[in-house]
């Protein structure tokens, strides 16, 4: 049976489909944070020059990796509103910002609390940690310059540009270990294999895949409120149930 | 400074747990709050509008009998 996928690009489809999507996402991520977790502190063993502050691992790794990711996801989407002029890409893509922020905010202060044993500084001017540290003030600069515009298809096309253009930076963050010659060490796993314990790398994959159903948890329930705001004069809006019911309840 | 890189070698597992786990799950608990409350205002503001679209045009339908 083909699926029509051009039906969920419409907000009236998605609003109900991102409804009974959000509990599934928020209910595994709560799941693989406890297993994650559990793996992370009691099952993986001491690491043989960090000692036990490499477990900040745990957690900064899959900040930074989504801080990225959700930056390109939210530019691809940005670039797609501007193409298509899709109401509901420019409405993913303000969803996205403030939660990648966060991992960008989260990426950075694990960082700092991680490098202060290893490198006996909270912050040093390096490459990997500065380009981070842009992502960080062009997930801001996005949220701000959209919400400083009035009229919401102009803001999503000015934010739309500054998305796109500063997404040349994430390749730099990723890249800055190996053109630059920097304090943060470079990719432990990579597609050739890796020399990290079976418990580390369990612990690791499963709190990424947290962090990634925690954040499509959190940006469905953000752009469901973005939708009901922008299209609060629709029809379909005021026949929602919860909206009817407390207009005839109030009557 | 010292006393917290004493404290911070004497004590790794708490330095990691209260620096960066509870720090970050801190973080997302405030934005899962800062979500379920844009949320609840966004239907408040939808809800009030309807409202008043219906007084409106009941005032309307009371004006046009009378």
């Amino acid at each position: 049976m083909a699926i029509n996928w051009f039906k969920y690009a419409a907000p009236t489809t998605f609003y109900g489909l991102a409804g009974k999507m959000i509990p599934w996402f928020a209910f595994s991520a709560a799941i693989l944070f406890a297993i994650g977790l559990y793996i992370g502190f009691f099952v993986a063993p001491s690491d043989a020059q960090q000692g036990e502050f490499y477990r900040i691992m745990f957690i900064h790794v899959p900040a930074s990796i989504l801080s990225m990711f959700l930056y390109l996801i939210m530019a691809g989407y940005a670039a797609l509103g501007l193409i298509f002029n899709t109401r509901l890409s420019a409405m993913m893509a303000t969803a996205i910002a403030p939660t990648g922020a966060l991992f960008a905010l989260i990426s950075l202060w694990t960082g700092a609390l991680w490098g202060k044993p290893m490198w006996g500084a909270w912050w040093m001017w390096d490459a990997r940690l500065t380009s981070e540290l842009i992502l960080l003030f062009l997930y801001l600069g996005f949220i701000a310059l959209h919400a400083s515009i009035d009229d919401p298809r102009r803001a999503d096309r000015a934010a739309a540009l500054l998305a796109i253009v500063g997404s040349v930076n994430v390749p730099i963050i990723y890249f800055s270990v190996k053109w630059w010659n920097t304090l943060h060490q470079g990719s432990t796993i990579k597609f050739s294999g890796t020399t990290m314990h079976v418990a580390m790398q369990q612990a690791l994959f499963t709190m990424l895949a947290a962090c990634w159903l925690y954040a499509i948890a959190v940006v469905l329930a953000r752009v469901r409120s973005i939708i009901l705001e922008r299209e609060r004069n629709a029809a379909w809006v005021t026949q929602l149930p919860g909206i009817a019911d407390f207009a005839g309840g109030e009557k | 400074m010292i006393s917290l890189d004493v404290w911070m070698r004497e004590n790794p597992l708490t330095y990691v747990w209260f620096g960066s786990y509870a720090v970050a799950l801190l973080i997302f608990a405030i934005e899962i709050a800062m979500v379920k409350h844009k949320r609840k205002i966004t239907l408040q503001q939808v809800r009030l509008m309807r409202n008043a679209g219906d007084d409106t045009k009941t005032s309307i339908s009371e004006e046009d009998s009378a």
